[in-house]
């Protein structure tokens, strides 16, 4: 059976058994007071969009500097780099908005939630990509540093030309995961306020009382951006992996 | 060449015990004007060691080493204008996977020694076709043989036209065919006038294209000589050992 065929009968099992679920419990449903919150529901949408691609950006760079730091051989910068990573992945990420926003960014002086809010989010995620950087690196073999070396390639020629092209692929289809998993964790900005798309979802619910008719979209809404991506994390993952072999 | 070593000394501190180990042991060696060196001896004698120093990539701990009488710089920067001079080959993942055979050749041409790209692309072509490789440029690594990966890492050392290839044990990681197809290499590279050192254990190899054989055992030069002399009978039961067990008989 061709994949995309076993894919079409889970998806039509699956929504035939919703659908079943729905019919029994006699839902009666109530779409005409969500539709008129359409446009909040579509301008918090767009904001996650935003706030994912601002934070994945940003995450990227501050995972990539503790990356450097972590394997930098220099005792303090190593802790450093190992204090946050640990810190970040051992702590809740509602903790941290939390204490982020109305303990650190009040203390600085940081009064836009949008700013805060995403780096944030950036350092939440760029303790996860500091681990998968670090991977990528360590698995390039210590005799392409020496191929290049003994070529005579200066050490910024060979980060350039022969350890990022190598690392990059081999860390691609594990960054397109944790983008997914950026999206959902940005509906936590819910938390310190931010406009974004479950922020938006829960206002609909509360002017409406229609509170199935405000999160399917939700669930939907999340749905279109992270299966794409899903689909480009799997797709990198078949391109790349006969390099590495 | 002429390769003059003084009292050459390389120590390591194991990185899992903390202790410091001797590699290389107060080696000499003196040639006389040659083409070919041939390293051989047992494994973890020194071999490789001593090719890393002579290929710029280590700093020996101590003594010196002079090819043509001029000494080898001790500093980075010094080193690497030294390394561009010099044609490095290791036993194995030499190419880069990313990169096709052809940008594999073409990589240190354009950004180590100042081609543009279309003259680093004519330059090698003809030591393409020479060595019956023209027909792989275009593919990766990953789809070329063991020893199509061995032949063009050679040519990439080659192309770059430096004053001798130094060559790791070239055909340890490879299938008999293979090893003898690299081998051919070798040779015809020899008869054409290449120098090279080369780290082996093909000793029947070493007898035909060495015009000195140096036996490094325990960080040390064990003999040096001729390959007649070397594989004549010698007084050094270490040297007769290794014959013994590597010629079978």
């Amino acid at each position: 059976m061709p994949r995309w065929l076993a894919h079409t009968i889970v998806v039509i099992l699956l929504i035939a058994g919703i659908s079943l679920a729905f019919a029994r419990v006699g839902y009666a449903w109530n779409w005409a007071g969500v539709w008129e919150y359409r446009g909040l529901l579509v301008r918090g949408w767009l904001t996650t969009v935003g706030v994912s691609l601002a934070a994945l950006a940003a995450s990227v760079l501050v995972g990539a500097l503790a990356a450097v730091m972590l394997r930098s051989g220099r005792p303090l910068l190593e802790a450093a780099a190992r204090v946050y990573v640990e810190l970040i992945r051992g702590t809740p990420l509602l903790v941290q908005l939390l204490l982020g926003f109305y303990v650190v960014a009040s203390a600085v002086g940081l009064e836009n939630r949008y700013v805060a809010g995403v780096l944030v989010l950036a350092l939440f995620a760029g303790a996860y990509m500091a681990e998968i950087f670090r991977g990528g690196l360590d698995a390039i073999p210590r005799a392409q540093i020496d191929s290049a070396r003994a070529i005579g390639l200066t050490p910024s020629q060979t980060l350039r030309l022969v350890v990022l092209p190598q690392a990059v692929r081999l860390v691609l289809p594990a960054v397109a995961g944790q983008l997914v998993s950026l999206v959902k964790d940005s509906s936590l900005l819910s938390v310190i306020a931010i406009s974004e798309f479950t922020l938006a979802a829960q206002e609909v619910n509360s002017f409406t009382y229609s509170t199935l008719e405000s999160y399917l979209p939700l669930a939907l809404g999340y749905l279109a951006l992270t299966l794409p991506l899903s689909a480009l994390a799997r797709l990198l993952e078949r391109r790349f992996r006969y390099e590495t072999a | 060449m002429n390769l003059v070593i003084a009292d050459l000394v390389q120590r390591f501190t194991d990185p899992r015990t903390g202790r410091l180990a001797t590699v290389l042991d107060g080696l000499e060696l003196r040639t006389g004007e040659i083409g070919a060196l041939v390293l051989v001896g047992p494994s973890g004698g020194g071999k490789s060691t001593l090719l890393r120093i002579l290929a710029g990539l280590d700093v020996p701990t101590a003594g010196s080493v002079a090819f043509d009488g001029v000494p080898l710089p001790r500093d980075e920067a010094a080193l690497r204008g030294y390394r561009r001079t010099m044609g490095t080959v290791f036993q194995a993942y030499n190419l880069f996977p990313h990169l096709t055979a052809m940008e594999n050749l073409v990589l240190p041409l354009v950004h180590v020694h100042g081609l543009s790209r279309g003259q680093a692309v004519e330059r090698v072509r003809e030591p393409l076709e020479r060595f019956q490789l023209a027909a792989h440029a275009h593919k990766r690594p990953a789809e070329l043989s063991g020893g199509q990966k061995q032949r063009i890492a050679i040519l990439r050392a080659l192309v770059v036209r430096p004053r001798r290839l130094l060559l790791d044990e070239p055909t340890s990681a490879l299938d008999p065919d293979m090893k003898a197809e690299v081998l051919e290499m070798i040779g015809e590279l020899r008869a054409a006038g290449t120098e090279f050192i080369l780290v082996t254990h093909e000793m029947a190899f070493a007898r035909r294209a060495a015009d000195e054989i140096a036996f490094i055992a325990d960080g040390r030069v064990a003999f040096h000589g001729s390959p007649a002399e070397f594989f004549a009978a010698t007084a050094d039961p270490r040297v007769r050992g290794f014959l013994a067990r590597t010629l079978g008989t």
